[in-house]
């Protein structure tokens, strides 16, 4: 069994996958900066980074329910701004009683709520896109080009490839866990799922066997890897291609996408900041 | 399975831009000097084993077991990574998985990222070197302080973790302290039980099989001390901090008026438009009405444009 399903990355012919990574690297991050620093209440200025979002999208062919569907993975942490709803002083909507406590929800608490929402909203989005429409080895080329450390950069890319190689092994583990430990129906309430026997601390135990295995067998890999790295001439430098300069094309794409942005940022501070 | 969204990693959204790019800064700091560290301290095998210590942590993170109701535990590896490698290349190892969750898997904001990782790679890791030094110094040939040792890292790097990422909810102003605080650390205090449990099994798997691993790394991890103190300190005042922040939530309240003071003080600098006077409360409201309309309309018309540039596009290659 095969994990390719991880990676996010979707080949598909448009401009947006086209588009130089290092160029998108930096536009994606911009966009979440922007989206950052857009000051409270100041929807208009949401509006058109939405549309812009949502435009790229549909010109990604990623298509605008595919991004949707994966940004409501980060929906459950908005939890987290709940309170907002109510510690928030203003105009009171709407009185829920709690026991002896009454919750009062405001209006300014609903819109600071709908505003941090909307936020994260926005910018998981540009993450999805930019994770979709790149593959990994120009994001690597990306970070080199905005001087991440090669050491790291070396790192990210080593992991990558030995993601899929673990994530394999893990599945493996994970078989056999499952074959070894006999699964017990449960009763009625649980709707007859099946759950693996024993007892909390052994289910544990076996869990951390598992990763113990699975360290044990990546420190194994690695001496295999540092093996193969010398026999090929590895000297302890980290080595890597040349970079290539930026199209003219996407240097255009870079500079009118920072305007844009920098113009949406600017008119949302003005106004509304 | 994969993308689970951890409580732990706070997407874009929630912090403010300030509070972003001050732990961004930390952070990099941080990771910078631990790059000189490892690249000065460490035998050139350790890249290729830091990679794929890298890889199995995250792979390692599939690995759950049923606790109850539908909740698993599982593991988030700082504790194992800092015994397995020592402090500064444990700080690269857990900058890579974090990272790599938050730009491919969005678990995570890519602005967020620097406090993420100030929590999970800098204060999970300091914190885990501080508590499994000091308990693993107490009986250093026994195998049960390799075990309590990595019982109590994991879960109080947990812990800590949460608290810190829970101070940063509440400086942004996203989520009051005294509802923030004991709703992190609850949940955490629960989710380190897994996590130092996992970690126990994983240990008491190495010391049966490969126990010079174990050792190696004790022996290799010199010049922790500052590590050591920085885990303590953090320690110390994150639990300090927190409880207190948690009790007067009016502190951290009377830090974000401040900002707003300064920002209400340079408002009028950037007010070009002035409040205009609309006769009735009735007409703003329609005002802001048709304002809505009208952006909703180009958000549409942007996009049907794109869309259908990008069809007959489609249709005419």
């Amino acid at each position: 069994m095969h994990v390719h399903f991880l990676d996010p990355y979707r080949q598909l012919p448009s401009p947006v996958h086209a588009l130089d990574g290092r160029v998108k690297f930096v536009l994606a991050v911009a966009f979440i900066l922007t989206v950052s620093l857009t000051p409270f209440g100041a929807w208009p200025v949401y509006l058109l980074l939405l549309s812009i979002m949502l435009s790229v999208e549909i010109l990604s062919g990623l298509g605008v329910g595919y991004v949707l569907r994966r940004a409501s993975l980060a929906l459950p942490f908005v939890l987290a701004a709940f309170p907002l709803l109510f510690t928030t002083p203003g105009t009171v909507l709407l009185k829920l009683p709690l026991g002896t406590w009454t919750l009062a929800l405001t209006a300014e608490g609903a819109l600071r709520f709908a505003n941090v929402a909307v936020k994260s909203w926005l910018s998981v989005q540009a993450a999805i896109v930019l994770a979709s429409s790149t593959p990994f080895p120009d994001l690597l080329l990306a970070m080199r080009a905005v001087r991440i450390p090669r050491l790291l950069v070396a790192m990210f890319g080593l992991m990558w490839r030995y993601l899929f190689v673990l994530v394999d092994e893990a599945l493996r583990l994970m078989r056999a866990r499952a074959a070894r430990s006999g699964l017990v129906r449960q009763p009625r309430h649980t709707a007859g799922r099946l759950r693996p026997g024993g007892s909390l601390a052994w289910r544990a135990r076996v869990a951390g066997g598992m990763a113990g295995s699975l360290f044990l067998r990546a420190v194994d890999r690695s001496d295999r890897i540092y093996v193969a790295m010398l026999s090929r001439g590895y000297d302890g430098e980290v080595r890597s291609f040349t970079l290539q300069p930026v199209s003219s094309g996407a240097r255009v794409t870079l500079v009118a996408g920072l305007m844009v942005l920098g113009l949406l940022w600017l008119s949302g501070t003005l106004v509304w900041g | 399975m994969f993308n689970r969204p951890a409580p732990m990693h706070l997407p874009d959204g929630f912090l403010s831009t300030l509070v972003s790019i001050v732990f961004w800064v930390i952070s990099v700091l941080t990771l910078a000097y631990a790059l000189r560290r490892a690249g000065k301290d460490l035998g050139e095998r350790q890249l290729p084993l830091m990679g794929v210590l890298a890889a199995a942590i995250f792979a390692g993170q599939m690995l759950n077991f049923s606790v109850t109701g539908g909740t698993s535990g599982h593991l988030l590896g700082a504790a194992i990574a800092t015994i397995l490698v020592g402090p500064w290349p444990a700080v690269i190892v857990m900058t890579t998985v974090v990272s790599i969750q938050a730009l491919i898997f969005q678990d995570g904001g890519l602005l967020a990222l620097g406090a993420n990782l100030f929590n999970m790679a800098v204060v999970g890791v300091a914190v885990s070197y501080f508590v499994y030094t000091s308990l693993h110094r107490v009986a250093p040939q026994r195998p049960w302080s390799t075990l309590v040792g990595g019982f109590v890292a994991a879960w109080s790097s947990i812990f800590i973790a949460s608290l810190s990422a829970a101070l940063q909810l509440a400086i942004s102003g996203t989520s009051p302290a005294n509802i923030a605080v004991p709703a992190m650390a609850g949940i955490h205090a629960l989710i380190g039980v897994g996590e130092g449990m996992i970690t126990v099994g994983a240990l008491t798997f190495l010391l049966a099989t490969r126990r010079d691993l174990l050792v190696r790394e004790q022996a290799g991890s010199r010049g922790g001390v500052g590590v050591w103190i920085f885990g303590l300190g953090i320690a110390l005042v994150l639990a300090v901090l927190s409880p207190l922040a948690s009790a007067n939530p009016d502190g951290l309240e009377w830090v974000a008026r401040q900002k707003g003071f300064l920002e209400a003080a340079r408002a009028p600098l950037y007010n070009l438009i002035p409040d205009y006077v609309l006769p009735g409360v009735s007409n703003e409201a329609l005002a802001t009405i048709l304002a809505g309309v009208a952006g909703t309309l180009i958000v549409f018309s942007v996009t049907l444009g794109v869309a259908y540039l990008r069809r007959s596009r489609k249709n005419t290659v």
